[in-house]
């Protein structure tokens, strides 16, 4: 039995700001590995952890392991870089945990610490990797270009005929597993959906920032328009900047700490937040992310104190509109039968900024909607950023668990308010065979709430 | 000889049931207990007592100590691994074997997680009791090892009180069980007793049967707040003296309240001294009599404000708020040092002024919470387990701490184990005469010292002695 080791001078590693965007453990400030008392409580709640039943794919063995290296007791090896990547980052160990460790810190801090290392990097792994976040998503018009090809490719039947022709066949196995949970382009993007400046109906009584997202944007314009909608409703100027980037949440999640901090500035430089009363996001992963900028770049002279100020005003859209005493619609959405809802919550928004209640009551406040609680409804659907896509045969288990108990509420509407999740599950349903449910995000169902209410009048 | 032994471990379970690899032990290095950590030799996991026995043989050719495991949510070292230790972890055997609801038994795998003990029992309009801080992650078998206590000890009493049997697999590899569903059994000495509690010393539990009661009808939760710690102390004398029995009593000081209240957003009180949770339980006009007396009791003794919870959803949030007490308290320094010790209930007030007396005293900072009800404190430490200076001024507190228990005719713990925190303590309070019984008693039935070397007391591992098979 020996006392663990530690290094001999506390102050010698830490930094300035224990939270700031690290690229190695060991420059962490020590207390946030310390803050880990490994009391357990985190283990039932880490999918990994259930899978598998090893305390390595625990949130706490995975803070072990990241202390060890931080201790220098562990070199990063190819066996710790899988294991932070075996982690889906869901958060759920943050909720459960009683002492307040920063999991989120530590998680991105031990991946950041892996790609400085070049243990996981191939030619082919490395081209991805600069193609995606160097490139494609640090490029909001480059990104609009490859979403427009590709909904070209999906609707002049280009799709259909490759699948038709089995042409997928020819594909590398992997691509040529995911080809099938293609994203359905849309045809139109937010910026032609949704004006620069949308106009408070009745009296302004604030003035917000909307942030597209990039995944919605392409994918789910149409949640987008319902949030500026729902917004106008309740008395917000909305203002959606035309040229918007990537958050930097998909960089900061798989350990390219530096375009995380590019994106930031820029997305600061995009949309000052001292011009606005709320910055609005309706993606929980962006969000999470968004709500993160101070601690990101607390170290950064020039952008500090607007990061601090930036983090202060960004809100989830559900979040917002229960701060703000939303209206209540008077009629339901004009669906004649009532809805059968059931509610997935997505980790980041759950997890990661600790909204549960908040789309829960926009639900309820809808009067043709019968809110039916899921089993499990905080657990990982298995998307979790790029992690299908990463861990496949994890992500595939989780989204069978999670389908499982979605189906068993008998809800023919699921509801979540992440894209991530959104396509998921209906990748779920639709490899399943289902077609009677549909997933929407809770405020498409108030707007629609809203939509029916004013053709009413 | 290692290298040989990892084999026929791998010949015996597979390879995907045999944790040799750096990265995959040292999450198992540690447990629960703050400062502890040892890198094992390799960490199996067995499903069944014939692979656990004949693991045990594998190790024992090779003198190579065993050391069992659960979930790992000890608090006093119990099943931290010593050098070259082979780990044995139990979580894999996770069956509910039966539910008999004619003899109000459960017989389950000692892998099972508590919590799923107590929701099957609840499903069934059965309850099982004993119910430690860590029961929705802690194996019933490490239970039944450290004899866990929990927030209802009071009225329903210790896990000790509700295992009528167990499976137990020997330092030889023998397997046996000890015990049955008879309610009255004089058959030889009782065996079963020895074995719990034993921390993992004299055998590995891998089934147990465990008593069952009828659930209680009804329960009411107050939450009653102080101005200062003996108010809160003569509320509980006088609720005792009234012959009320609570299911639980627990309290919680300022310091306390303020990391759990952080955490889980409960509405606890943060002005208060001392914040008391009460629980009864049982038919319920009982209870509404019960919750009513006790209200009068609290108002009479100076509470500040009572508090009824108004459904089970608020009192099983209040429950689970004081459950995360410990782990809470994390939130004020980088290293928390839990202590465990417990003083007849009349002594409860004088050991409280003594704690703080001490943090005074080495210019500490402790939190104190515990079950107010069954005199069991716990004292918590907040340090940094790298400023050597104030862990040298822990040492001296920790002393003096079991030092102040002892002499009120306390314990130096009361539901957390000896393991390896208390060791050095554990001669103090019960004598050379009855510390030497632990020793032979180990003597008899590990005389190779193999299983968990090092906890509760030294009984080195004999190289030497020839083994009887």
């Amino acid at each position: 039995m020996t006392p663990r080791l530690t290094p001999d001078d506390p102050g010698a590693e830490s930094s300035a700001h224990p939270h700031s965007g690290k690229t190695s453990l060991a420059s962490l400030d020590y207390s946030v590995l310390q803050q880990c008392m490994h009391c357990g409580m985190c283990l039932p709640t880490c999918p990994t952890y259930a899978e598998t039943g090893r305390e390595r794919n625990s949130p706490r063995g995975r803070i072990a392991l990241m202390r060890a290296v931080a201790d220098r007791e562990l070199n990063v090896t190819t066996s710790f870089a899988e294991e932070m990547s075996y982690c889906l980052g869901c958060l759920a160990c943050t909720t459960a945990c009683p002492a307040g460790v920063d999991y989120t810190t530590l998680l991105e801090t031990a991946r950041a610490h892996v790609e400085s290392s070049g243990i996981t990097a191939t030619p082919k792994r490395t081209f991805v990797r600069w193609f995606t976040m160097g490139w494609l998503f640090k490029k909001p018009r480059l990104l609009r270009l490859a979403g427009r090809l590709l909904w070209l490719y999906q609707v002049t039947g280009f799709q259909r005929a490759f699948r038709k022709l089995r042409l997928t066949s020819l594909l590398p196995k992997r691509i040529r597993e995911l080809e099938p949970s293609t994203p359905k382009i849309q045809r139109h993007f937010s910026d032609t959906l949704i004006p620069e400046i949308t106009l408070a109906r009745g009296e302004k009584r604030y003035r917000v920032a909307l942030l597209t997202g990039c995944v919605q944007d392409l994918v789910f314009s149409d949640v987008n328009h319902a949030t500026a909608q729902v917004l106008a409703e309740n008395g917000c100027e909305v203002v959606t900047p035309r040229t918007q980037f990537c958050c930097g949440s998909l960089h900061a999640h798989n350990g390219d700490q530096e375009n995380a901090h590019i994106l930031a500035r820029r997305q600061i430089d995009t949309i000052d937040p001292e011009r606005f009363d709320a910055i609005i996001s309706n993606a929980a992963g962006c969000g999470s992310h968004l709500k993160h900028y101070d601690r990101l770049l607390a170290e950064d002279p020039r952008y500090a104190a607007r990061a601090k100020a930036w983090s202060l005003k960004v809100r989830d859209v559900s979040e917002w509109l229960i701060e703000i005493g939303f209206r209540k619609p008077h009629a339901g959405t004009g669906a004649t039968a009532p809805h059968i809802v059931t509610y997935h919550e997505a980790c980041h928004l759950c997890h990661g900024q600790k909204i549960s209640k908040q789309p829960r009551e926009i639900l309820r406040a809808i009067s043709n909607v019968e809110l039916r609680e899921c089993a499990e409804s905080t657990w990982c659907c298995g998307s979790a950023g790029i992690y299908n896509i990463t861990q496949p045969s994890t992500s595939a288990w989780l989204q069978m668990r999670k389908l499982g108990h979605l189906k068993a509420t008998g809800a023919t509407l699921v509801t979540t308010a992440n894209p991530g999740c959104h396509l998921q599950i209906e990748n779920g349903l639709r490899a399943t065979g289902d077609t009677q449910i549909e997933v929407v995000h809770p405020v498409v169902l108030l707007a629609k709430a809203y939509r029916t209410e004013i053709a009413r009048r | 000889m290692s290298a040989e032994l990892i084999s026929e471990l791998v010949a015996l379970l597979g390879p995907a049931r045999v944790l040799t690899k750096k990265e995959d032990l040292i999450p198992y290095g540690f447990d629960g207990t703050a400062a502890l950590n040892q890198l094992p030799r390799a960490v199996v996991f067995p499903d069944n007592a014939a692979e656990v026995s004949a693991l045990v043989k594998i190790a024992r050719a090779r003198r190579m100590p065993v050391v069992t495991r659960g979930s790992g949510t000890g608090l006093s070292g119990g099943s931290v691994p010593v050098e070259n230790a082979l780990v044995a972890c139990l979580t894999g055997m996770n069956r509910i074997r039966e539910l008999d609801t004619r003899n109000l038994t459960l017989r389950a795998d000692a892998g099972v997680i508590t919590q799923k003990i107590f929701e099957t029992a609840d499903a069934a309009g059965l309850f099982y009791p004993p119910d430690p801080g860590s029961m929705k992650i802690s194996t019933i078998g490490g239970n039944v090892a450290e004899n866990s206590g929990g927030l209802r000890g009071l009225k329903y009493g210790v896990t000790r009180d509700y295992v009528m049997g167990m499976e137990v697999v020997l330092a030889d590899g023998s397997i046996c069980w000890l015990g049955n569903k008879c309610v009255k059994d004089v058959a030889g000495y009782n065996l079963r007793d020895l074995f719990i509690g034993s921390e993992g010393t004299l055998g590995i539990v891998t089934q147990v049967l465990l008593k069952l009661l009828p659930k209680p009808a009804a329960r009411q939760t107050l939450l009653a707040t102080y101005a200062s710690m003996d108010a809160a102390a003569e509320t509980v004398s006088a609720i005792i003296a009234a012959k009320i029995i609570p299911c639980t009593l627990e309290f919680l000081d300022r310091k306390t309240v303020q990391c759990v209240e952080d955490y889980a957003r409960v509405n606890l009180p943060l002005d208060s001294e001392a914040v008391l949770l009460i629980e009864t339980d049982g038919h319920p006009s009982a209870v509404a009599d019960e919750a009513q007396q006790i209200e009068q009791i609290a108002r009479a003794n100076g509470a500040l404000t009572v508090r009824k919870a108004r459904d089970a959803a608020e009192a099983a949030q209040l429950a689970t708020a004081r459950r995360s007490a410990f782990s809470a308290l994390a939130r004020r320094r980088p290293t928390t040092i839990l202590e465990d010790v417990t003083v007849p209930r009349s002594e409860l007030a004088k050991m409280i002024r003594a704690v703080q007396a001490i943090a005074l005293k080495h210019s500490l900072d402790i939190a104190v919470f515990g079950h107010f009800g069954d005199g069991n404190l716990h004292p918590t430490i907040l340090t940094d387990e790298r400023n050597a200076a104030e862990m040298h001024r822990v040492e001296l507190a920790l002393k003096d701490i079991v030092d102040a228990a002892l002499g009120l005719g306390g314990t130096i713990t009361g539901e957390h184990g000896v393991g390896v925190a208390k060791k050095p303590f554990l001669k103090q309070q019960l004598g050379e005469n009855s510390h030497a019984l632990l020793k032979m008693i180990k003597q008899s039935l590990d005389p190779l010292g193999l299983l968990n070397p090092g906890k509760i007391f030294d009984f080195p591992v004999q190289e030497n002695h020839t083994p009887k098979t």
